[in-house]
């Protein structure tokens, strides 16, 4: 069985929220009603102001590569194993820009670029598991 | 505008080894403090000012102050990861101005090579606290050298910078390197592959460790330690050595934003303030002490501090005139740097310790009549969450 990923911990009162809804595929960012200011990672205030009356909402999963790296070496055992793999920031359409994987190419170094259009995909890991949002050519 | 005359280094220590098995990281602290005091003609009894940054001692400040045998009225034990020293010598120079210590020391000593600590590489583990940042890092395989590594790929992406030009950066480091005797034993103690002078040819030819950052783009991990005396300027008239007088500070922080540049370092905030502080221009400083973690942070750091405009970064450095004794301004990391002679973890100590020495005229590498240098730390990770310390000191 190959070795699992490191895996977000709880209690963790702001980001459980978000780990909850990856169960049903669902990647969520916040908004502030007060400012209009995009929050993200989940927090229960709000970093433009201050404010606790954040909306939850589901992304539609569209974006592009801000940028990348491929990774060599890593000496985590579910890494290690894996070969080179990317690792990005991607600018999701609704304004939050978050830390992922870009999986389904053949060749990251080549085959990645800054500005490339992706779309969200999920990575299982397990029944009533928390599933990891990772991202694709669109 | 006048020179601020109202705080000076006055006394300084590089712990000698970049391998001491043996050794506790607070053993290196004790011994550096010891022979800083001794450098500037101070006694243990005359330091009232802490500046640790605590970890490695239960309760933090007080721990490390009763460790010393300390009776201090100031402690600081601000930890912004490598430019930790930059904060704190900035702050000792305005406790220093105020009046309320007149002897501060500040220390650093770790041993993240012996404890075979694996710091670019290793990435998350999965049993760190039940924090929002691990939470929303660990899964994805985040290496701290593809974090940096990242940041140099937008820079390509956004500039057109080429490999070839980040090369010089480790070329320059390098060549100051060779002549420091204790950079040689570093890289010799630590088994480099062919300790001697670089070409941008090796830096391009060595191994990607997280694409697009190569081995010889990135800092070696050793032990060692250091510490330095600030003090007053009316003490600093009675010290053996003559008084490097910290002119400018700066200090700022930068985080994962959205839709935020992320070629745009902290130093962008903190090098204008620190240059408006000193009342003098980049085009001015002789010595340029940039924390290279990574060759991508030097770049960053060049730009963001005013010495070229931003982007223009490849073609300041492309023409391999950051040599010391290149005639055009400013030297860079004239001690080999974190690349090439030592990175414990947080390196910032060394570049005001190296700036020192340049200022005073001691450097293995020195630039001819250097009056002013700059200290410019990182701290933390260039693509995340990370801190810029700045200070300009002066030379009489």
């Amino acid at each position: 069985m190959p070795a699992k990923r490191p895996q977000p911990r709880f209690p963790e009162p702001d980001t459980e929220p978000f780990w909850e809804a990856t169960k049903h595929h669902e990647l969520t960012y916040q908004t502030c009603d007060d400012c209009h200011e995009v929050v993200f990672y989940s927090r229960q205030h709000c970093t433009g102001c201050g404010s606790n009356n954040l909306t939850r909402k589901v992304s539609q999963g569209q974006g592009a590569v801000y940028t990348f790296s491929v990774v060599m070496q890593s000496r985590h055992p579910a890494f290690a194993e894996l070969g080179p793999y990317a690792i990005a920031y991607v600018d999701l359409d609704e304004g939050f820009r978050m830390m992922t994987n870009i999986v389904k190419v053949n060749d990251p170094v080549a085959d990645i670029q800054c500005g490339m259009r992706v779309k969200l995909c999920w990575e299982d890991q397990g029944e009533g598991e928390i599933s990891l949002p990772m991202f694709e050519p669109a | 505008m006048p020179q601020r005359r109202e705080a000076a280094i006055v006394g300084i220590n590089e712990y000698p080894l970049r391998v001491a098995p043996g050794v506790s990281s607070l053993q290196i602290k004790a011994s550096c403090a010891a022979k800083a005091l001794e450098d500037a003609g101070l006694s243990w009894q005359d330091v009232d000012a802490v500046y640790d940054t605590g970890g490695d001692q239960d309760i933090g400040g007080l721990g490390i102050s009763e460790y010393f045998g300390f009776r201090p009225s100031v402690i600081d034990t601000t930890y912004v990861g490598g430019t930790s020293f930059e904060f704190q010598a900035n702050h000792a120079s305005t406790m220093i101005a105020a009046g309320k210590c007149k002897v501060a020391l500040i220390t650093y000593g770790s041993t993240a090579h012996s404890a075979r600590r694996a710091i670019g590489t290793a990435g998350a583990t999965g049993i760190g606290a039940a924090t929002p940042i691990n939470n929303m890092e660990d899964p994805w395989g985040q290496t701290l050298i593809a974090n940096y590594a990242m940041v140099k790929n937008r820079h390509m992406f956004q500039y057109g910078t080429t490999n070839e030009q980040f090369a010089h950066i480790s070329v320059a480091t390098r060549k100051h390197a060779m002549r420091n005797p204790e950079a040689v034993k570093a890289m010799t103690d630590l088994e480099f592959v062919g300790v001697r002078e670089i070409t941008v040819d090796d830096v391009l030819e060595s191994r990607l460790i997280a694409y697009p950052l190569r081995l010889l783009e990135c800092c070696m991990v050793s032990d060692g330690g250091g510490a330095l005396v600030i003090t007053s300027a009316e003490v600093a008239r009675h010290c053996k050595k003559k008084p490097v007088w910290i002119i400018g500070t700066g200090e700022a922080t930068k985080y994962r934003e959205n839709g935020g540049d992320i070629t745009l370092s902290a130093g962008s905030q903190s090098g204008p303030v620190a240059f408006a502080d000193a009342g003098v221009s980049p085009s001015e400083i002789d010595v340029l002490m940039a924390y290279d973690s990574f060759s991508i942070t030097v770049m960053c750091l060049i730009e963001d501090l005013g010495f070229c405009p931003k982007g223009e970064g490849g073609h300041f450095v492309g023409d391999g005139h950051l040599a010391f004794d290149d005639p055009r301004k400013p030297a860079l990391n004239t001690d080999g740097g974190g690349l090439s002679s030592n990175h414990p973890g947080q390196r910032g100590i060394f570049l005001l310790l190296e700036s020192v020495r340049q200022l005073r005229g001691e450097s293995h590498s020195q630039v001819q009549d250097a009056k002013l240098a700059v200290a410019v730390g990182n701290g933390g990770q260039l693509g995340s969450r990370h801190a810029t310390g700045v200070t300009i000191l002066a030379a009489d």
